[in-house]
């Protein structure tokens, strides 16, 4: 494996986290995390979505018209969710009845536009899918986060195990106030660890990210800023 | 603090009214209200008055210590906030409801945003909406009283559900052997504590004034009642008008500032909780109204800056 596409993941999951970081994709961020469970199907299915998507349009980068590939973006895309939406429709009913409208919504999912535009357009395949990958991980593990949280505040459950008698649960939480709330504390949480992020600098790095750990591992083999779009094409 | 700031040049006329003067204030103006509520509904309602201040005040110790900033506790702001919202629940909720309020409301809604002067939202009316919307069943659940009074539904929700007008008794509704929240009911002892604040001259009679009028007046134009003054005093007086519009609507932090803002802001606030009450799904619309209508307060000082003198003419 190389340190390039462990680079791609480790920046979708931390450095440039697609929801705490670039702040993408927020309306299935904040409509599906109602529970755990659904915002793991939510992220699931989005992070299948976008690595493929990511590996096809970066395949035919060097074919799509400049002018046309809005259009050819979308097309890719809207093949994949209704493979993706067929699927689940066949094998996990139970997910796709309860997510709903969201799943076709994943179609104009600002995630997967915008690492198509910012990456796969100009990277070769393997690395495009792998920072589908990243970015699918990252956006599953935040809003698994997210619906924890709120599943737990909101319904005294997680995954569906009450924890807290259902009479000492604050509804709100469940709702989409709730949700702004908790994304909001979440976030902050995630500037005040200062994980070196594309928005924080990524200067200040913490103690425990250098003590030999799974993230101090990433950090040596992380290069160039985030903020700069490689163009290996 | 005061000292700290003082670097004008102008003879600025300084006053010798303090923060906390204010707000010791505001806490007295409530007392009769609240000692109202204890005494018509008893110990719960003690409580929940009690352990909400008590919450208030103590987280917002709590944030402060946390985060290594000033302790501002002495200007009794958060007293105000807990007790405003332990007046706002219903008398036989489970106490630790309001408590949970409270925190929100000075952790969430006050301090997360930099503290007293600084919020955006009444802290006590943001924590009351969060505590409706999580708990609807609690929190409109109303005690009925005494035997003579009007029983189950609050008079709002006795008029919204088409309920008979003559069996509606106005000197119930301002002494306040009515089904309410624990400040809410009797208009008599709040407008008590109106008055010792407008005496002191704590606030301006012109905000509540207003909303109070406009309450009237929409009610009277759309409440579909024709002309009945009797109609439109119900509205006046069976909710939290009364308590929303001196104590509430008033709050300085989340109010206009501009003399003509500060009618802006009365008007608006009367359209709105006369649009919630007649048209919207629940009979009373007082919190909702302050609290989306405090969302608008610095566009409307922006557009209400009052012209400098001498140059009125000024385009």
């Amino acid at each position: 494996m190389n340190n390039k596409y462990l680079e791609r993941i480790y920046n979708g999951i931390i450095k440039e986290n697609p929801t705490f970081i670039l702040m993408l994709g927020m309306c299935p961020t904040l409509a599906t995390t109602t529970s755990a469970f659904n915002a793991i199907g939510m992220g699931l299915s989005t992070t299948a979505v976008l690595m493929f998507s990511n590996m096809v349009i970066s395949g035919l980068r060097n074919i799509i018209p400049n002018r046309v590939r809005l259009p050819g973006e979308i097309v890719v895309i809207a093949s994949l969710v209704t493979i993706v939406q067929l699927l689940m429709q066949a094998y996990t009913p139970a997910v796709y009845e309860s997510l709903g409208i969201y799943i076709p919504l994943i179609v104009v999912n600002c995630i997967i536009l915008g690492r198509a535009e910012a990456y796969a357009l100009f990277n070769t395949p393997v690395l495009s899918f792998c920072d589908g990958l990243g970015m699918g991980i990252g956006f599953t593990l935040a809003l698994t986060v997210l619906g924890s949280v709120r599943e737990l505040i909101g319904k005294g459950a997680i995954f569906g195990f009450q924890l807290i008698p259902e009479e000492f649960s604050i509804g709100i939480f469940a709702l989409a106030p709730g949700a702004f709330i908790v994304l909001a504390f979440l976030a902050a949480i995630q500037n005040k660890l200062k994980l070196p992020s594309a928005t924080n600098g990524g200067e200040e790095v913490p103690e425990f990210v250098t003590s030999g750990d799974l993230l101090g591992a990433f950090n040596k083999i992380e290069e160039a800023p985030a903020s700069e779009v490689k163009k290996e094409a | 603090m005061n000292k700290m700031l003082n670097l004008s040049s102008n003879p600025h006329i300084r006053d010798e009214v303090t923060t906390s003067e204010i707000m010791r204030d505001v806490v007295i103006a409530m007392i009769p209200t609240t000692l109202y509520g204890i005494i018509q509904w008893g110990f719960n309602a003690a409580l929940v008055v009690i352990l909400t201040v008590a919450f208030a005040v103590l987280s917002e110790y709590a944030y402060e210590k946390f985060m290594k900033m000033t302790i501002t506790i002495g200007d009794w702001s958060a007293a105000v906030t807990g007790l405003i919202l332990a007046l706002n629940c219903p008398p036989d909720i489970p106490v630790w409801i309001p408590c949970v309020g409270a925190v929100f409301a000075i952790i969430v809604i006050k301090m997360l945003y930099g503290g007293l002067g600084k919020n955006w939202m009444n802290p006590a009316l943001g924590a009351r909406c969060f505590l409706l919307i999580s708990f609807a069943g609690k929190m409109t659940g109303w005690t009925v009283v005494g035997p003579d009074a009007m029983s189950g539904a609050t008079p709002l929700a006795f008029m919204k559900a088409g309920g008979d007008m003559a069996k509606v008794d106005l000197m119930n509704l301002f002494l306040g052997r009515i089904p309410g929240t624990i400040g809410e009911v009797s208009k008599l002892c709040l407008l008590i504590g109106a008055a010792y604040l407008i005496i002191k001259k704590v606030i301006s009679p012109k905000i509540p004034c207003i909303y109070i009028a406009t309450v009237a007046v929409f009610t009277l134009l759309f409440g579909g009642h024709g002309f009945d003054i009797n109609y439109v005093l119900c509205e006046i007086l069976g909710g939290g008008l009364i308590f929303g519009a001196f104590f509430m609507a008033t709050d300085y932090v989340t109010s206009p500032i501009t003399p003509k803002g500060q009618i802006v802001y009365a008007i608006i606030l009367g359209v709105m909780t006369g649009l919630f009450r007649l048209f919207g799904g629940s009979a009373e619309g007082v919190s909702y109204a302050i609290i989306l209508t405090n969302i608008i307060v610095p566009v409307i000082n922006l557009k209400t800056i009052p012209k400098a003198f001498g140059r009125e003419d000024e385009k």
